[in-house]
């Protein structure tokens, strides 16, 4: 405690915290977290969108408890503690969901329970909310649900787009009139194993533009 | 008994955790490099998911679900607290990790030394979640199909976690371009091993 730390609230460094998982830091293509649910809700945009949103408040809120409390939190149990907390943070999300949208949380099913096995939630408040303050946390949190967020809506978004020929639900294809050209929807993006090829599809973009990121085994 | 092999069969091949729902993806993808960790790993996640599947079974049959406190006194009959299933659940996964850990460390230092960080996450894989999740979404009629699916479900992934350790391991004298080493290769890699997977939807049983 003691030192009062005079930083403004969107100084350099916390800015960083925003931007960085956003590329060169971001939780699924370079830190490899949370790519349970980044794939299985991305065949619509409107669920993933939904889905970025949950899980950037649960990120924020609970790295931010987290860090208020980091320093009573015994070592051996914290990952029980942590547990709980998300838990209890998800639970909350959930029941509001089924009351305010029911229709996606259907969709979404067992994905919003699993938030709480996100690896970006442990993974965040192991790396970062256990040993920082509690405003840079909250923005950590931030930034790496946007991180998450970005990468859901780029997958579903060329999910729904070649799979269904609709965006957000609008149907461009039918309008742009490639129907009567003999164009036909790619029913293959619609099925799981795509998820996968257009992530790793994203990886090697990403990569390719940002040498630094490439693995050297 | 007929459809506690259905549901053995459903769950390895056809809802398979990986290829299917992308559940366990985090340590799939870490712990995939050799075949001997994967197997260790595929071990530990089978075994804590035959226990944790029917161990919360009977947690939602007996505590969790509407009217299932009624055991206890008629004026539960109305009460439901299926929304503490979360808490409920990861509560007693993260108890038998803890167990499962212990059992591992006495048994096979060697085993326990090289899965490492992994085996306490396996309080936070998908994989053990998930499964209790959909086992209480597809409303299973009793605790042997409750364990059919849990040891199925096991089964699956860690078979997909080992076919993919074993094509990892040959990768290495591949020559893949630069920035699609690692991790993107693996993705595109597991797409399609899905794609392979697919055929079993063909089955009807």
């Amino acid at each position: 405690m003691g030192k009062v730390e005079k930083v403004s609230l969107l100084s350099a460094k916390n800015k960083k915290l925003l931007k960085n998982p956003l590329g060169i830091e971001n939780p699924v293509t370079v830190q490899v977290l949370g790519i349970c649910s980044a794939l299985a809700v991305t065949v619509k945009m409107k669920p993933a969108i939904v889905m970025a949103i949950s899980v950037t408040v649960v990120v924020a809120l609970s790295n931010m408890i987290i860090s208020l409390i980091r320093k009573s939190i015994p070592g051996r149990i914290r990952i029980i503690v942590q547990l709980v907390v998300i838990a209890t943070l998800v639970i909350i999300v959930d029941q509001f969901l089924k009351a305010f949208a029911f229709d996606v949380s259907k969709q979404l099913s067992v994905f919003v329970g699993l938030i709480i096995t996100n690896c970006i939630l442990m993974g965040r408040l192991e790396a970062f909310a256990m040993s920082s303050d509690p405003w840079p946390s909250f923005l950590d949190g931030i930034g790496n649900g946007a991180g998450y967020g970005l990468i859901l809506i780029i997958v579903s978004f060329f999910r729904e787009f070649l799979g269904s020929g609709t965006v957000l639900g609008y149907p461009v294809m039918e309008k742009l009139g490639v129907y009567n050209f003999g164009y036909e929807d790619n029913g293959m993006m619609i099925l799981p194993p795509m998820a996968l090829i257009i992530l790793g599809l994203i990886i090697w973009f990403q990569r390719a533009r940002n040498k630094s990121l490439i693995e050297t085994s | 008994m007929e459809s506690l092999v259905n549901i053995f069969v459903r769950s390895v091949f056809i809802d398979n955790m990986i290829f299917a729902y992308f559940l366990g993806m985090c340590s799939y993808l870490a712990v995939s490099k050799t075949v001997r960790t994967s197997m260790g790993l595929g071990v530990a996640v089978t075994f804590v998911l035959v226990i944790t599947v029917p161990v919360n079974f009977l947690l939602e049959q007996y505590v969790l679900k509407k009217g299932a406190l009624v055991w206890l006194s008629d004026s539960f009959a109305t009460l439901d607290i299926s929304f503490l299933s979360f808490i409920m659940f990861i509560a007693v996964i993260a108890s038998i990790v803890q167990l499962v850990e212990m059992v591992i460390e006495k048994f096979s230092p060697s085993l326990y030394n090289s899965l490492g960080i992994f085996l306490p996450l396996i309080a936070v894989n998908c994989a053990i979640l998930g499964a209790s999740l959909f086992m209480q979404e597809r409303e299973y009629a009793n605790i042997g199909e409750a364990t059919a699916f849990g040891l199925g479900s096991g089964i699956g992934w860690w078979l997909a976690i080992v076919a993919l350790a074993a094509i990892r391991e040959k990768m290495r004298y591949s020559n893949v371009p630069a920035p699609l080493r690692g991790l993107g290769i693996t993705f595109i890699l597991t797409g399609l091993m899905g794609m392979a997977f697919m055929s079993f939807l063909g089955i009807t049983l």
